[in-house]
């Protein structure tokens, strides 16, 4: 079948295969993240429509919402062309935890993600950081600067939330352009290294 | 429910039905036939997937019997090779309805998808370093 004709040609062939890297930006409500996804690149609304029940799969709080009806979820959706056949596409997951279900649809074979954090109310990245740990996926933290915030240095945030050796924590304003291309470069050198690692790992 | 109910077909305003409590009963789905799967191909469709016009469709005729919505896809498919997102940001779609949509499309043979290769197994590490430089150039 003509699909699986074209899947088997993997980047070989450099004239018909393009490249789309996917980066998530996740973190607690209101932390930044539409404001980090508009800053770097030209952003739109992408919208899914789900089940409820299948969203309440996992938390308790649906019951007696009609099972049939159906939510909308409105993610941050940015697209960054680094040239023709090679593109960043980056994703705002939605804040609240109900939504774990679409996580894990956007966190298949993502590059990477970035951890936007609040040093006023760090826990609120927690099931984020957990998240990203538990399934391997490279990330950063990115300590957004709401103004007044910058009492912590990097180190303590990564004390703070107890991290691996490694995890890069930056500090971050969410709103500028140049701050927040700094981010994606930060989670792209990382990833690069722990894929590598991990390359060598299951060779040797 | 209307109080028309004489079994009479929908009004011309209709061809929608209206529930004043429920809002509009025509869920987004109604317009995949109420499947929120794609087809027995079973494709899972990513994200970032891409979708591209197969270079051998099928004729006019085929074509022809598309619905509107199979349509403006493939319209914007054939503009751009675009990934699963942008379509459904394009067309104001939710992803689910898209993915049902690309799947009829790929089944019919009108459009081939890309599966994104996973980072993990990236020919080599040239194409991050490309990324990297990429962004500071911005
Ligand atoms: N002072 C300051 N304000 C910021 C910064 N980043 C974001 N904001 C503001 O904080 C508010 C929330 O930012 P959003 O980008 O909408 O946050 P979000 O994470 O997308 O929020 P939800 O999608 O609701 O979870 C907005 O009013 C932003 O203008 C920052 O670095 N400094
Ligand atoms: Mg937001």
């Amino acid at each position: 079948m003509a699909y699986e004709r074209f899947e088997s040609t993997p980047a070989g062939d450099p004239d018909s295969t393009a490249l789309a890297l996917k980066i998530l930006v996740a973190g607690g409500f209101g932390v930044g993240k539409t404001t980090l996804v508009g800053a770097v690149s030209e952003i739109r609304p992408l919208r899914t429509e789900e089940r409820l029940s299948r969203a309440g799969e996992s938390v308790d709080d649906t019951g007696g919402v009609d099972q049939k009806s159906t939510t909308t979820v409105a993610m941050d959706f940015g697209r960054i062309t680094i040239r023709a056949g090679l593109s960043l596409y980056l994703f705002g997951t939605p804040g609240q935890d109900r939504f774990w279900f679409l996580w894990d649809d956007l966190s298949q074979g993502a590059l990477g993600a970035v951890v936007l954090a609040d040093t006023r109310r760090l826990e609120d990245c927690f099931p984020a950081v957990d998240y990203f740990e538990h399934r391997k996926i490279p990330f950063v933290v990115a300590v957004n600067c709401f103004a007044g915030a910058r009492a912590y240095g990097a180190h303590d945030v990564s004390r703070a939330l107890d991290l691996d050796r490694g995890t890069p924590v930056v500090l971050c304003d969410a709103r500028d352009r140049d701050s927040g291309k700094e981010v994606l470069i930060r989670l792209v050198e990382y990833a690069g290294r722990m894929h590598t690692a991990r390359l060598l790992d299951t060779v040797g | 429910m209307d109080k028309d109910s004489t079994g009479e077909d929908p009004s011309p305003a209709g061809g929608r039905w209206y529930d004043a409590e429920a809002g509009p009963l025509v869920r987004p789905y109604a317009m995949t036939g109420g499947r929120t799967k794609p087809g027995p191909g079973n494709v899972r469709f990513d994200l970032i997937a891409l979708v591209v016009v197969d270079d051998d469709p099928p004729g006019p005729a085929e074509e022809s019997l598309l619905g509107p919505e199979h349509r403006t896809l493939l319209a914007q498919c054939r503009a751009e090779t675009q990934s699963v997102a942008e379509l459904a940001a394009d067309a104001d779609l939710p992803v689910g309805v898209v993915r049902v949509l690309l799947g009829d499309l790929l089944e019919a043979g009108f459009v081939k998808v890309s599966t994104p290769v996973p980072p993990a197994q990236l020919p080599d590490e040239r194409i991050l370093r490309e990324v990297i430089d990429g962004l500071r150039a911005l």
